[in-house]
């Protein structure tokens, strides 16, 4: 049997954790508008449920290609300058970040 | 309107490769006509005026210097979509994420249109990351179609089909997800190809779905758009997803098809792409196209896809479940928008990405991450992946038993700005008859196939991967004998010209 999808009820706290997840900081209302809207389309596309047995291969990617190597050769790249030139913030030829580690670290 | 922006690619070309015309000149008329036209158009996000004089000028010095033009389409004008990085104009794909940024390299298809001699002039507005099917979805405001502007131009490629059918561009480029190529060609008259996955190098190319995109490219005639094709195919090691065989050879294709005769050719009719749900006004032209295929001497042989009308659903899983995992690259820590939301990294991507990116990408985002999370992977995002092998095997029997195939591109002409935009859903519908190419991987284009109620109506033509020359052939003989028949469908757009 290929695993049928449950119902799609997505609630309100889903969105809210999938959001934190993406590292989105939505609004409250956004959460309203989200939980209805995925609900929607989720009960909508749980179809692939009807027809995909267990005996059908996944396809990841249309063109099967595998192992595709380049020669291990120094090629020209951006400089440190390019690299950085759209950095929000950089310092000392580095991207310069907000603090990482949480407050006790 | 200067007659130089009337013109075909190919004709522009003949004119500046004998000096007839300059390519200076050329790109000087284009630019007037974006001047004047694009405050209602809204088709260009940038104008790239002093590089495209530039550009256009290193092609005069050329040709009078006795020098062979740099290809077949050197001076010739181009609108590129904001989706390739250039790195002399600033690249947004459509985002306040990425307002303001300069990439600091080319994409292949920009390097390639670079080096063919080819005038990029600015770059065409498109929804978000590509995700959408109006262009209304873009950060900085919707394009609209030149044949009503009060309607969209389709998406996401809406500004660069609408530059075409706006006769501020010759040649435009598109990518195509979905349909994001192929829907904007038949809502606004024009002609676009998504070739075969990997014909196209996605190197620089921003991504959306990265199993899915594929660049292409757009003009008002089938000879046009193969002349583009092969400037811009062809293997790039830089795309490990390229592929390192010949170019399919098009242009010569659709020149012997524009001679119009396809006996012997076998053209399949799939069942599940026309009927319900599609407006009678498509219905009537689809049904006409197939007529005159028949008088061209093709075969019409039914064909039966019935994993295609899963292919919306497996699309709207995998696509998300690409996306949430592409996009995570926009951190607010290397390049694009940052926002104070905090003191920790964590806290300032969150607000960031709360900030950049729109409604659209945001949902899409979202509905991916529960896609992939565990617990749903199997019921979805695994059963999503069964179903693309299915439709493959549908289209594989469907060119055993034809050589293309064809069905309307779109179930209706281009909708009102604003009808669809709070309901994701009827958005989503547009692609119906498009998605199943994205998901096998496969070859189509869309060609003007008439007008249904005064908007135009696109004609689908697929092909099997690496099948491009007998799908330019098959679209260049029925837009002959359409034209013929019935006069140019472009040649009715309303002329968009400005009081002054």
């Amino acid at each position: 049997m290929s695993a049928e999808p449950a119902a799609a009820h997505i609630s309100r706290e889903e969105v809210a954790h999938l959001a934190r997840l993406s590292r989105l900081a939505v609004t409250d209302g956004e959460l309203d508008v989200f939980a209805g809207q995925l609900e929607v389309i989720l009960g909508a596309v749980a179809r692939v449920g009807e027809v995909a047995a267990d005996d059908i291969p996944p396809t990841s990617h249309a063109v099967p290609l595998q192992n595709v190597f380049r020669p291990d050769e120094l090629r020209p790249g951006l400089t440190q300058e390019q690299a950085l030139a759209g950095a929000p913030a950089a310092e000392d030829g580095r991207f310069r970040v907000p603090r990482i580690l949480g407050e006790e670290a | 309107m200067s007659d130089l922006t009337r013109m075909t690619a190919a004709g522009l070309a003949e004119k500046i490769h004998s000096r007839e015309v300059s390519a200076v000149e050329v790109a000087q008329a284009h630019l007037d006509r974006i001047a004047a036209v694009d405050g209602d158009v809204h088709a260009f996000l940038h104008v790239a005026t002093d590089a495209a004089l530039a550009s256009a000028a290193m092609v005069d010095e050329r040709i009078a210097a006795g020098a062979a033009p740099a290809s077949p389409l050197a001076g010739v004008p181009l609108a590129l979509k904001d989706v390739f990085t250039t790195s002399d104009m600033p690249t947004t794909a459509g985002s306040k994420i990425l307002d303001g940024w300069r990439p600091p390299y080319d994409a292949t298809v920009t390097a390639r249109l670079r080096a063919a001699g080819v005038t990029i002039l600015g770059k065409t507005n498109m929804d978000e990351f590509a995700m959408g099917s109006s262009t209304e979805y873009s950060a900085f405001g919707p394009t609209h179609n030149p044949w009503d502007t009060t309607r969209v131009p389709g998406g996401s490629g809406g500004g660069s089909a609408a530059a075409l059918a706006a006769f501020e561009a010759p040649l435009a480029i598109g990518t195509d997800t979905g349909g994001s190529i192929r829907q904007p060609a038949a809502f606004t008259g024009t002609v676009g190809a998504k070739p075969t996955y990997g014909g196209v190098s996605r190197y620089g190319l921003i991504a959306c779905a990265s199993s899915l995109d594929q660049a292409g490219p757009c003009a008002r005639t089938v000879l046009d758009a193969a002349m583009l094709h092969e400037v811009i195919a062809g293997y790039d090691p830089m795309d490990s997803t390229s592929i390192d065989q010949p170019v399919p050879a098009v242009v010569e294709a659709a020149r012997h098809g524009a001679g119009g005769d396809l006996s012997g050719l076998r053209v399949g009719v799939v069942r599940e792409l026309s009927g319900e749900g599609y407006q009678p006004g498509v219905r009537a032209s689809y049904e006409d196209a197939l007529r005159q295929l028949e008088k061209l001497g093709a075969e019409l042989v039914e064909v039966s896809c019935p994993h295609f009308e899963y292919g919306l659903a497996a699309y709207y899983l995998i696509l998300p479940s690409e996306v949430s995992s592409n996009l995570a690259r926009f951190d607010a820590m290397r390049y694009g928008l940052r926002v104070d939301g905090g003191a920790s990294a964590e806290e300032v991507m969150a607000a960031t990405r709360e900030a950049g990116f729109g409604p659209e990408v945001k949902r899409r985002v979202i509905l991916g991450t529960y896609a992939l999370s565990s617990g749903y992977w199997d019921a979805y995002y695994g059963q999503a992946q069964k179903v693309r092998t299915l439709i493959s095997r549908d289209f594989a029997a469907a060119f055993e038993q034809a050589d293309v195939l064809v069905s309307p591109t779109t179930p209706t002409t281009a909708f009102p700005i604003g009808d669809k935009v709070d309901d994701p859903l009827a958005m989503y519908l547009n692609d119906l008859a498009t998605i199943p190419t994205n998901l096998a991987g496969t070859a189509a284009m869309s060609v003007p196939s008439g007008l249904a109620d005064g908007l135009p109506v696109g004609l689908q033509v697929m092909a099997p991967a690496l099948g491009e020359a007998v799908m330019y052939r098959v679209a260049a003989a029925y837009e002959a004998a359409r034209n013929s028949e019935d006069g140019v469908v472009i040649d009715r757009v309303p002329s968009l010209e400005v009081s002054s």
